[in-house]
C-alpha cells in the first residue's frame, strides 16, 4: 500500500540537534569531576611538605600509621578468609533462606557507621560478649579496631566476591568434576584461580575501606592517643585541639594511600567488579 | 556401551521424561533434535552434572545413575569448551592425570601422544586467550580425553566454526575415534555433521528418543 504524499504518516521526521544532550552530560559530570580535584587541590595547596615532615615526625601519627597498616592488613586478610567462600556459597548453591542471607549481608554497606559501633559495643556488654572479654579485652583495645573495620569492610569483600563468581562461568567447574575432581579441588583449582583478579579487588576494597573506618572505631575503640588511635581519630583528634595543618598532613597521607590502592585496581584491570559492586 | 533406559530428568519447569536409548561401544552415535528439545539436558544426567529423577543410566556394564561426575569414567566437551584459563594447553591436557596422581613420567607421555594425535604440539605453552576456534575445540577434546574415559560427550562441538575448520575436524573426530576406541554421543542440529560422522544417528523429539539410523 502507497501513502499518499501528505499523508501524517509520512511526514518527515523534524531535525534536532544532539549537541544539547551532550553539553548537559558534560557539565553535570564536568561538575562532579571539578568538585573531586578541588578538594584534593585545596588540601594540597592548605599544606607544606613542612607541616609533612612535622606530622611525620610525630611519635602519635608514626603509632597511628603503624596502627593503620596493621590493623587495616589484617582486617583485609579476616575479609578474604570469610568473603571468598561465601561470595561462592551464594553465587553456586541454592539454599534455604538464601534471600534473607543476601539481604542481611547487605547490612552493614547501608547502616550508619555510628550505628555499628554502637551495636558492636553493645554486643560485648552481652553475657557472651563479657565471656570473650573476659579472654580477650575487646572493648576500647587494639581488637576492637580489627573488628569495627572488618564488620564493615567484609560486607564490600563479600559483594566484590559473589559478583566475581557470577562472571565466572560454573561450565568450568562442571568440566573439572567430570575430569575426577570433587566440589573441593574444581573450587581451589578451578574457581578459585580464575576468581585471582576479583580476589584482589575485593583485598583492595576491604583495606580501603578498612583505612577511612571512624565512626565505629570512634565508638567501640574509644580516641587514646598512643592506644586505639588509627590516621581517622589522628585528624578528629588533631581538628579538635585546633592543628588544623597536622589534620590536613595526616589527611594527605590517607589521600595518597586511596590513590595508591585505586591504582592497584586500575593497574590489574578490575574495573568491571569494582564498578558493580559500587 | 550407554544405555538409557526410562530415564527422567527434572530443570525447573523443563522435563525429559521416560528417555531410552544405546549406544554400542565402539560406535559414534550423534543425537539430534531442535533447540530447547533437551539434547544438553540429557548429556549433562550422562555426565552426572544434572540428577536423574528416575530410571538408569549404564556406561560400559556398570550403573552410574547416582554416582558422582568423577567416577563416572566419561569424557565432556560442552559447547563454549570451557577452558580454563588460567592454564596453559599442556595443563589442560594434564590435568585430569594430575588430579588422579599419576606420575610424572606417564603425564608427560600422555600429553605428548595426545597432542600427536589432536596437532597441537605447538600450542603446548599457550593459553586459551592465544587460540583459535579450531585450536581451543581440539585442546578441549584432549583435555577430555586424556584420563582415556569410555565414553566421549560432545556438546555441539562444531557449531562455532567456520567451513574449513569444520572438515578438518571431521577427519579429527574420526581418526580419534578409530585410534582410541572410544564410545562417542555427539549433540547437534545438523544433519551435515551428523551424515559425515554418525554409525547411529539418534532423535530426540517431544521428550523421547527415537533411533533414525543404525
Amino acid at each position: 500500500m502507497k501513502l499518499p504524499p501528505d499523508s501524517p504518516v509520512a511526514s518527515p521526521v523534524r531535525r534536532r540537534r544532539d549537541w544539547p544532550f551532550f553539553a548537559g552530560l558534560a557539565v553535570l559530570s564536568g561538575a562532579y569531576v571539578l568538585l573531586i580535584v578541588a578538594m584534593l587541590v585545596a588540601d594540597l595547596s592548605f599544606t607544606s611538605p613542612q607541616h609533612l615532615l612535622r606530622a611525620l615526625a610525630s611519635p602519635e601519627i608514626q603509632y597511628s600509621i603503624k596502627l593503620s597498616l596493621i590493623s587495616c592488613t589484617l582486617t583485609t586478610l579476616l575479609s578474604l578468609w570469610v568473603a571468598v567462600p561465601t561470595g561462592y556459597l551464594m553465587s553456586r548453591h541454592r539454599f534455604v533462606g538464601k534471600r534473607l542471607m543476601d539481604a542481611i549481608l547487605d547490612i552493614p554497606i547501608v547502616l550508619p557507621p555510628l550505628v555499628i559501633g554502637l551495636s558492636l559495643l553493645i554486643l560485648f556488654q552481652t553475657p557472651a560478649g563479657r565471656a570473650i572479654q573476659r579472654i580477650v579485652p575487646v572493648t576500647y583495645a587494639i581488637p576492637s579496631i580489627i573488628l569495627a573495620q572488618f564488620a564493615v569492610a567484609c560486607a564490600f569483600a563479600v559483594r566484590t566476591m559473589l559478583v566475581t563468581f557470577d562472571q565466572i562461568s560454573p561450565r568450568c567447574e562442571q568440566v573439572a568434576l567430570t575430569l575426577g575432581c570433587n566440589r573441593s579441588q574444581a573450587f581451589w583449582r578451578v574457581a578459585l584461580p580464575e576468581a585471582r583478579r576479583g580476589v584482589l579487588t575485593a583485598a583492595t576494597l576491604a583495606w580501603a575501606r578498612a583505612l577511612g573506618e571512624f565512626g565505629p572505631i570512634l565508638i567501640f575503640s574509644g580516641a587514646t592517643r598512643m592506644r586505639t588511635e588509627v590516621l581517622p581519630t589522628t585528624v578528629f583528634l588533631e581538628l579538635s585541639i585546633g592543628n588544623i595543618e597536622a589534620a590536613v598532613a595526616v589527611s594527605l597521607i590517607m589521600i595518597v594511600a586511596a590513590l595508591v590502592v585505586l591504582t592497584i585496581a586500575r593497574v590489574f584491570g578490575l574495573r568491571a567488579p569494582l564498578e558493580r559492586v559500587l | 556401551m550407554i544405555a538409557v533406559n526410562h530415564l527422567t530428568v527434572r530443570v525447573g519447569g523443563f522435563a525429559l521424561a521416560d528417555v531410552g536409548f544405546e549406544v554400542p561401544t565402539g560406535q559414534y552415535a550423534v543425537l539430534m533434535g531442535r533447540t530447547g528439545a533437551g539434547k544438553t539436558t540429557l548429556l549433562e544426567a550422562l555426565c552426572g552434572l544434572k540428577p536423574a529423577v528416575g530410571g538408569t543410566i549404564r556406561l560400559n556394564g556398570r550403573d552410574v545413575t547416582r554416582l558422582k561426575p568423577a567416577e563416572r569414567g566419561i569424557g565432556y566437551v560442552p559447547q563454549d569448551r570451557a577452558l580454563f584459563q588460567t592454564m596453559t594447553v599442556r595443563e589442560h591436557l594434564a590435568f585430569a592425570l594430575v588430579i588422579r596422581k599419576s606420575n610424572r613420567e606417564i603425564i608427560s607421555q600422555r600429553v605428548a601422544e595426545l597432542s600427536r594425535l589432536l596437532g597441537i604440539e605447538p600450542l603446548l605453552e599457550r593459553r586459551p586467550q592465544g587460540l583459535s576456534g579450531g585450536e581451543a575445540q581440539r585442546v578441549a577434546l584432549g583435555r577430555a580425553l586424556s584420563a582415556e574415559p569410555g565414553i566421549l560427550c560432545l556438546d555441539e562441538p562444531l557449531s562455532a566454526l567456520d567451513d574449513e575448520t569444520k572438515q578438518g575436524m571431521y577427519e579429527l573426530l574420526e581418526k580419534v575415534q578409530q585410534s582410541t576406541g572410544v564410545t562417542i554421543l555427539h549433540v547437534t542440529h545438523n544433519l551435515e555433521e551428523a551424515d559425515k560422522l554418525a554409525d547411529r544417528i539418534l532423535l530426540l523429539r517431544d521428550g523421547k528418543v527415537v533411533c533414525q539410523k543404525g
